[in-house]
Order: C-alpha cells, then structure tokens, then sequence
C-alpha cells in the first residue's frame, strides 16, 4: 500500500475535519457530561456522505472503500470518540447486509442508512460472555417461513436508536453438535423486541449502550442475513475486518488528539519564564505519544488498505491491539504533561483517557486479539 | 436571467490557521509557500459560495459555475475542491513563468484566460466573483484590476448579491456593498465583477458525494502557451512591484503578574491599552 494517501483521500480528510470541527468539536463536551446521544446529527452525516462512506452507489452510498471509512472515523474521533461509535456500530451492521444481505433486502434498507434516516446495530454479545461468541444463547426457530427469537443481548451499540439491528443468534447444531448460528435483521418497533437497561459507562458516552430483549420476536425468514446457519462466520469476519479497523480508527482518532494537545498544551504553559515544551522530560513525552501516533496510523491505514485489497490477515487484530493500548498510554502522558489541568473535568484529557480505556473491549479485548495474532503467528513463522 | 454564468476566481493562499508556520524568504520578499498547507482563500470560497448560490436555485434552470486559479501545479486539489463543492468547471493556470507575479500581472494573465475561457465556451460571464483581499496577499487589487483587463465594471467589500427580478427573466444584478459607515445598495445589469466579503454567506462543507461527481468534471490546466499574453507581463517580469522589506512580527506574549484587586486590574490593564496606543 502508499502510505501517502490520494489526492481524493486527502480532499475526503479535509473536508471530514471541516465538518467535525464545525458540527462535532464545539459539542463533544457537553455530549459526554451529558451522555447525550446526538440523534440530530445523524442526517448531517448522511448528507456528508458518512452513514454509506462504503455502500455501493446504487442504494444511496458514496461508493468509496474502507480506507475513506477509517478517515472519516478517525476525524469524528478526534473530537468525540462516542459519536464515532455510533457511526463505526452503524457500518457494522449495513457491511453485513451490503456483503450478504439479498437484494430485497439491500433495496429495502440501504438507502434510509446512507441517508441518516435509520441507524443500524449489530448484536451478538450476551450477558454469558461476549469473548464466547460459539456460547451465545439467543435462541431463533424458523417455523412456516417465520423466525420466532428469543434470548438478551447486552452492551449492544444504537440498542436505544438503531432502525434495523442484525442479531446473531443459535439456530440449531451440526452433525457433531456445534452450535449454528444465523444473522437475523430486525426491525424496531417489531412486537417483543425492546431495548432493555442504558448502560451509564465510564467513556464513550454520547452513544446508546445498552440490551436487546427479544421476547417471542417473530421476523420473516427473509430477514435472514446471509444463508442460515453461516452467522458465525459472517459475525466473526465482520466484527474482525470491518469491527476491529473501525475501532482502531477510533483510538487512532484519540490518539491523535492526545497528541495536538500535548504538543498545544506545552507551547502554551510557561514555568520557569518558558514553555514546558522546553523541557526535556516533556520533549520526550510527547516524542514518545508522536511515536505511537505514527506507528499506530501505519497499522491502522495498512489494515484498511488490506480489507479493500480483499486480503485478510491478523493485522486487523494487530491494530486494533496496539493502537488501543496506545491511545490509552498516550491519554495517560497527555494527563501527565498537563499537571493539575489535566484531571479536571474542564480540559478534555481525562475523556479522552475514559473514551480510550472504552475501546479496548469492544470487537474484542486485548487477550482475544493477542490469540488471533498468536494463532496466525505460530503458523506463518 | 434563468441561467446565470458565473465564473469565481480563487486564490489558494497558506493556511490562515497555520499563521505561526508561515516563513517569510529574507531575499525575494516572498512567502515560503514548500511544505506549508494550502487552503483555498476563505473570501474565495465565499465567492464560489455565492455564485452557486445564485446560479444553482433549487427549482431554476441551473446555470454554469467555473472556477479559474492562477497557481503552481500542486494546488490543483483547490480546484478539485470547487469541483466538489458544485462548480461544473475548473480552470488551473500553470507555468514557472507566470511565477512572482504581482497583482498586476495575475490580473492581466487572469483576464486573459476569461478571454479563453469565454470564447471556448460562447458566452460571457454575466459575473466574475472574487474575494475582496486575500489572507496573503490582502491587496484587494486582482478583482478590480481583472476587471480593468476586460474593461467591466467591478464593486469590492460586497456583503449581498441579489438578482431581484431573475423569475421574469430580468437581468438585474443588486449588490449591496459595506463602507464604514453606509451600505451602498448598486443596482446594474452585467457583466460586472464583484468581490465579496466573509460575511456575505457561510460556505458549504464539501461532501463526500460532491468529492465523487468532482471525478467526472473537467478540470483544464494552461500554461502559458495556451493564453494569448505578452509574456513580459506575466510573472515576476511583468510584475512592477517591487516588495519593501518583509518580516514576521514579534507577537510573542508574556506573563504578568495579576493585579491584587478588580479595581487594580481595570487601572492596570486601562493603562496597557493606553500605552498601546489603541
Ligand atoms: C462500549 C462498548 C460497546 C459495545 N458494543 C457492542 C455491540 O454493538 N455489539 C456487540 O455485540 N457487542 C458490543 N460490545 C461488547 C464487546 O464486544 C464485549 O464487551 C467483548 O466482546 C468482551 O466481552 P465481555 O464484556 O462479556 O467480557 P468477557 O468475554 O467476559 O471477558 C472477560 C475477560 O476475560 C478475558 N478473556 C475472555 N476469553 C479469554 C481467553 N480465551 N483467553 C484469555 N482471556 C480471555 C477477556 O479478555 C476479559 O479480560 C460493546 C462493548 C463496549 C465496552
């Protein structure tokens, strides 16, 4: 891949930053002492072309590849890493309709989710354990064409606004008794379908968390996602292509913060008679958040540059890994070099450490991605 | 008027953001413009903000919006950017010979490509839309010495611009422009040329989409070959400006001690001001 991005990418960054500048940054802060969830936002999203960045023109998108996603994200990231959730769990569930969904079903709901008009989520964590996706209890039974659904998913992104939600559930067993999974779509509003508690987290706010209850949840069989009893591997490659670049976006975005910051914060704070940023043990702070910002801009856009390749790999996983351990550090070194101001809820050091530490479960922890690139490891070397 | 032609002339000029990286050339006087982000003038963008905004009414017949820049080659994403925000065309000017020109001879290379432009096109611009001054150069000149080259009339410091009877097919232009103390309202038919100010509108962001159909739009470049100019007057040699010397001011800031009391602080910082002389 060229690191050095195309002369449309760089218009598409720009252009992104104009908007998360005007329409993002002057919020980002009252969002998350708030947690409030900017619904009015999301048609400005659509209008810039975000909500569909990577669906096919023909249903409404813009047509462009994940690397444009990943920018898009780092650049409403760097203001407000709660309302890139939203976004990057928006992109979750329409790839999997865009990569397997019929096209009844991609005429049906693509374009409303280009627009900004739906919100889409993808479920599959449940309160037994989101690292244990083959344990997942969610229960679907097809029955004269027609899914009855019964099971809880919790810490489920857009749970409170999501349109259309594609739920990974058990739908029956094969020859040696291994659970099969299916993705199902359902729509909100559907009898027995109801968003359950709204988690109050720590970071990320701005953004529904929150369970999923479907109580005899009954769908047509046309809302299958792809063909039955392949979800898991459909979840499993889009939380692990599109889920883990996106979330490493994310960090990215907060990492990137962090260090704008740093570097602003200790030109400006004079002691001794001159800026901090004279100071060695400063220089090398943020020599050090620089580094993990470069390093972590190359994993994340080679990740990127991969999954529009069609190539897959643990690099995904390598990303997402690193650049969330990163952005939690360099949130740390940016508290650190601010002093006082950078643990006071009126500077943003402190969100961007709580946002950081948000992401690292998210598509899966730190040890889940350390075993995927372990696994990939032990066989290529 | 149903369908307006406008063309916008836009600047690219250094960041106004990155002010503190800018550098100034001690010898030639000049901007150091390697390595420095470029933008497109912000009074440019009102410009091309303006002209889409009064060539493309929803409902009307949509007229056509050109961009034209005279810059190095590197800047020919500021055009691509016009492209995305709706002009249906753009226009790069492009030669190491139109190099260090001065307002006087952009203006006069500029003028010549609106010839081009509207010969190979075969109509006249009712409007030429510019910013008043640039963030650069700030010499409020090439609007109204462009208009001079092609012997139109020109207003700068434009806040409105209205075509109060476009609906019956009138071609009246309204401009209503901001002096110190009045607002001067002109009515006129074009051509004309018209620089405008920051607050005449709010530019529209760029969309994902307009970077898209952006791809499909012609974006010419000319050198200067391609114009028909008296080649001593373009560039830095047909440039009769001669910069004086040119530096960075010192706009370091320094820390002072606070005043014990509001009413000591509102002496001290009075006395500031009156040192200033503000
Ligand atoms: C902000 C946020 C948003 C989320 N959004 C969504 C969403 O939209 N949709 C969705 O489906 N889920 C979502 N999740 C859930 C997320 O995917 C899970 O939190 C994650 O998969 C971990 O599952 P868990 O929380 O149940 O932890 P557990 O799986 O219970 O893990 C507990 C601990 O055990 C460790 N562990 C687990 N397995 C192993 C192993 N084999 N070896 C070593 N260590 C192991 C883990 O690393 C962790 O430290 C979200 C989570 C967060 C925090």
């Amino acid at each position: 891949m060229d690191y050095h991005f195309t002369e449309e990418q760089g218009l598409l960054r720009d252009a992104f930053a104009q908007f998360a500048k005007e329409e993002i940054a002057p919020h980002a802060a009252a969002w998350d002492a708030e947690d409030h969830v900017p619904m009015d936002i999301v048609p400005k999203l659509g209008e810039m072309g975000i909500m569909g960045v990577f669906v096919p023109e023909e249903y409404g998108g813009t047509g462009l590849g994940h690397i444009e996603r990943c920018i898009a994200l780092e650049e409403i990231a760097r203001y407000s890493a709660g309302l890139a959730m939203m976004v990057f769990t928006h992109h979750l569930g329409v790839a999997a309709i865009v990569d397997y969904g019929t096209e009844e079903q991609k005429q049906k709901w693509l374009p409303g989710m280009c627009d900004g008009s739906c919100v889409c989520g993808l479920a599959v964590t449940e309160p037994g354990g989101g690292s244990d996706v083959a344990g997942l209890k969610t229960v679907a039974v097809l029955e004269d064409d027609t899914w009855t659904i019964n099971g809880r998913k919790c810490f489920i992104t857009n749970s409170h606004c999501a349109g259309v939600t594609v739920v990974t559930c058990r739908t029956g067993e094969d020859e040696k008794g291994r659970p099969l999974m299916s993705t199902i779509a359902i729509e909100a509003g559907t009898e027995g379908f109801k968003p359950g508690r709204e988690e109050n987290k720590l970071g990320l706010r701005g953004s529904f968390t929150g369970e999923l209850i479907m109580d005899n949840v009954k769908v047509p069989a046309g809302n299958t996602v792809g063909a039955p009893g392949k979800g898991m591997p459909i979840t499993m490659k889009e939380l692990g292509e599109v889920g883990r670049a996106s979330m490493a976006a994310i960090e990215l975005g907060i990492l990137r913060a962090c260090l704008e910051d740093a570097v602003a914060f200790a030109k400006e704070r004079v002691l001794y008679g001159k800026p901090i940023s004279k100071l060695q043990a400063i220089q090398f702070q943020i020599a050090e958040i620089r580094c993990d910002y470069e390093a972590s801009r190359l994993m994340l856009y080679n990740a990127a540059a991969m999954k529009d390749e069609g190539k897959v790999g643990a690099e995904f996983s390598m990303a997402k890994y690193f650049i969330s351990e990163a952005a939690v550090r360099s949130a740390k070194r940016l508290m650190e070099i601010m002093g006082g101001y950078g643990f006071v809820n009126e500077y943003p050091a402190g969100r961007y450490l709580r946002d950081a530490v948000g992401c690292i479960p998210s598509c899966g922890t730190s040890e889940i991605q350390k075993m995927i690139v372990a696994g990939e490891t032990l066989k290529k070397f | 008027m149903m369908d307006m032609n406008i063309l916008v002339l836009l600047k690219p000029v250094p960041d106004p953001e990155q002010e503190r990286d800018i550098q100034i050339d001690t010898g030639s006087g000049r901007i150091v413009r390697e390595g420095v982000k470029h933008v497109i003038d912000p009074e440019s963008r009102n410009a091309l903000e303006a002209a889409l905004q009064l060539a493309k009414k929803p409902g009307g017949e949509p007229g056509f919006v050109a961009a034209l820049a005279m810059a190095p080659a590197q800047m020919k994403d500021k055009l691509t950017e016009a492209l995305a925000m709706g002009a249906d065309e753009a226009y790069l000017l492009s030669d190491k010979a139109f190099g260090g020109a001065d307002t006087y001879a952009t203006s006069y290379t500029l003028a010549a490509a609106v010839r081009k432009i509207e010969a190979e096109k075969e109509l006249q611009f009712d409007l030429i839309l510019a910013g008043t001054s640039s963030s650069d150069g700030g010499t409020s000149h090439v609007a109204v010495q462009t208009a001079e080259w092609l012997g139109r009339t020109h207003i700068s410091n434009v806040c409105s611009i209205e075509l109060p009877d476009s609906a019956a097919g009138g071609a009246l232009i309204r401009a209503v422009k901001r002096s110190e103390e009045v607002m001067l309202t002109f009515e006129g038919e074009g051509p004309a040329v018209i620089g405008v100010t920051r607050d005449i509108n709010k530019p529209r962001l760029v969309t994902a989409m307009g970077i898209i159909k952006a791809r499909k739009k012609p974006l010419t470049v000319w050198n200067i070959e391609d114009l028909v100019i008296d080649p001593d007057k373009a560039g830095l040699a047909g440039s009769p400006t001669k910069p004086g010397r040119l530096f960075k001011p010192e706009t370091g800031r320094t820390a002072k001690e606070p005043w014990e009391t509001p009413e000591e602080a509102a002496a001290g910082i009075l006395e500031i001001i009156r040192e200033a002389g503000i």
